[in-house]
């Protein structure tokens, strides 16, 4: 049980990242579907940050390809106004196919790296020592803990600063966001890359405290789950936070039943994550309220 | 046979799943729904496809292959609908629910292939070939290039000729156009029009998977779709969502894919590369639509 719970938190952090920062950009008003590509871009940019730097290098260098890929979808899709979900899917092929094609091209058609450093996790000394839940929250790769803390943090940047309220005023209102002085575009942008990094932090969580390596197409869809998250979360981010361990736990599914032996088929446990989003989406229907311009591309903002 | 003429009858080839899905891509955007989902329904098509096609008897003769094509159109068909029912009942983004399909697709023929459907040897993830009654007829002798290159030449034309000329046509391009005055002016049942637009996508996409087991594959693999529905994608908007625009463009999107195969054997140059480009064109097509738009909105 423990290291099914163990499993869950592990299989939600980089989920639960990228819908942290999904959140922060649809409540601007744009939906950025290419956050798959900043996945995908931080999985391979931490394996050369880390390969140059260490670990900690490689998250942040993570985090600056998440984000020059969501610059690109920026570029398109907030200053051109463009369809953000036509840009998005372009921008997730783009990703997807860059970074094969530059794994390839830096470490042949063998594909090396398999060195690079990666997190060990990390006991907290007393609350590991909690009854169940102790190992399965305090006991995680160190980029867990940084989710913990950005949690409360984005929380109150988005409920309690000026910029916060201009970021959620831009999503519900924009035409009266402007009017109070908001600077529209800009703050939809900034939400973005903001989104972007993140992204590219979960990408870089997959490979330096999970599998170690890059393979090609590792985001596997979680950046379309990680905004499914973000709906099943009523776009707030402790909600976020919550889906997202639901969503660890049908991934951490299929380790456990490989752990007890089941005859049932191991591709019913891989589709399972994804059913599970058809699943909850649906249920959520008519519960939550989206940011009033979500998706918008026919705004003038400034 | 020349070399020009390989890479001719390669991109023919080539060509012709990616100018059906193509089309079918380009229905749906047509009816304003964003269907990525191209993909799993080609799957879905190719698995029905294939079933049909080792479980038919030889007694039917080349009937298999017509029952083979249905099949096919059938299960993409409900592949799409079902996403198409999420989004009307539940109103769920239908980019999410079908990328999701997508997924679930794969592993749905990733089991098939491993299980129920395996060859008798069981040593292959694949099922067994499909009976002769259901190949594709061979359009040129002594090349790969068969009668469903002809297929899509066809159901483009048709497309066109439909979405131009025909009421049902016209319903599914007022409401992608602007749903409210469809429903308002027009007296349009949106959601049934754009809903029916959907599962039609499908089915066409359907087809496409089903043309690629009994023309080419003659058999159900994983990864039996390298992304045809994501490159889809790339063919219907440079096509501007024309119907027989997508024809074109289907050839030349074939012309880069065979050409990117032949550089990864003979240069070392990664395939992935294709879909980079199939990025920056789709990039470029919105990128200088909006660019226009913005100058003759300034200049007006």
């Amino acid at each position: 049980m423990e290291a099914f719970l163990e499993g869950v938190v592990r299989t939600a952090t980089p989920l639960a990242l990228a819908a942290l920062g999904e959140t922060v950009t649809e409540r601007s008003g744009i939906i950025n579907i290419g956050l798959e590509g900043s996945i995908i871009a931080g999985a391979l940019g931490s394996v050369v940050g880390a390969a140059h730097g260490g670990v900690w290098a490689g998250f942040v260098f993570g985090a600056v390809c998440g984000l020059a890929v969501a610059a690109i979808f920026a570029l398109f899709a907030v200053v051109l106004r463009a369809d953000q979900i036509i840009t998005g899917t372009a921008v997730t092929l783009l990703a997807l196919g860059g970074t094969g094609t530059l794994y390839r091209l830096i470490y042949g058609s063998a594909g090396a790296a398999l060195n690079t450093p990666t997190l060990n996790p990390a006991a907290i000394p007393f609350l590991s020592k909690i009854p169940v839940v102790g190992l399965a929250l305090f006991a995680q790769p160190s980029i867990t803990y940084v989710l913990y803390a950005l949690i409360p943090v984005v929380s109150w940047w988005m409920y309690r600063t000026h910029a916060g309220l201009a970021l959620r005023s831009v999503g519900e209102n924009p035409a009266a966001a402007i009017a109070a002085g908001v600077r529209g575009k800009r703050v939809q942008f900034t939400a973005v890359l903001f989104g972007g990094a993140l992204g590219g932090v979960s990408g870089a969580t997959l490979v330096l405290a999970q599998a170690g390596t890059f393979v090609e197409g590792m985001s596997a869809g979680r950046g379309f789950i990680a905004i499914a998250i973000v709906v099943l979360g009523r776009w707030n981010p402790l909600g976020t936070v919550l889906a997202a361990l639901i969503f660890g736990a049908a991934s951490a599914l299929q380790f456990y039943f490989q752990a007890i032996g089941t005859n049932l088929p191991y591709q019913l446990f891989l589709a399972f994550p994804y059913v599970l989003t058809l699943i909850a989406l649906a249920a959520t229907h008519g519960r939550v309220s989206a940011p009033a311009a979500l998706g918008r591309q026919d705004l003038e903002l400034e | 046979m020349s070399q020009t003429t390989a890479f001719i009858v390669d991109t023919l080839v080539h060509a012709t799943p990616l100018m059906i899905t193509g089309l079918a891509v380009a229905i749906a955007f047509r009816a304003g729904i964003w269907n990525i989902g191209a993909d799993g329904q080609f799957i879905a098509g190719a698995t029905a496809a294939a079933w049909i096609g080792v479980s038919a008897p030889a007694t039917i003769g080349w009937l298999a292959l017509p029952l083979a094509l249905v099949a096919g159109a059938i299960a993409g068909g409900i592949w799409a609908a079902i996403a198409a029912w999420l989004r009307s009942r539940f109103a769920v983004l239908e980019v999410i629910s079908t990328i999701m399909l997508n997924f679930i697709a794969t592993y749905g023929a990733s089991y098939l292939v491993r299980g129920p459907l395996q060859e008798p040897t069981h040593v292959f993830p694949q099922t067994s070939s499909i009976v002769a009654g259901a190949h594709m007829p061979i359009l040129i002798s002594d090349t790969r290039l068969h009668w469903g290159f002809i297929l899509g030449l066809l159901l483009s034309v048709l497309t066109w000729y439909a979405m131009k000329y025909s009421a049902t046509g016209f319903r599914i391009r007022a409401s992608g156009m602007n749903p409210f005055a469809a429903r308002n002016a027009g007296l349009i049942n949106v959601p049934r029009v754009t809903s029916g637009a959907f599962i039609v996508s499908g089915a066409i996409a359907g087809i496409a998977g089903g043309v690629e087991v009994c023309g080419v594959t003659f058999a159900l693999y994983e990864n039996i779709s390298p992304g045809y529905g994501y490159t889809a994608i790339a063919v219907a908007l440079l096509a501007g969502l024309n119907p027989l625009g997508v024809i074109g463009t289907g050839i030349l999107f074939g012309a880069l894919e065979t050409a990117a195969g032949t550089m990864q054997r003979n240069a070392g140059i990664p395939a992935t590369t294709a879909s980079v480009i199939e990025a920056v064109v789709i990039l470029g097509v919105i990128g200088i639509a909006q660019f226009r738009s913005r100058c003759s909105v300034s200049a007006t």
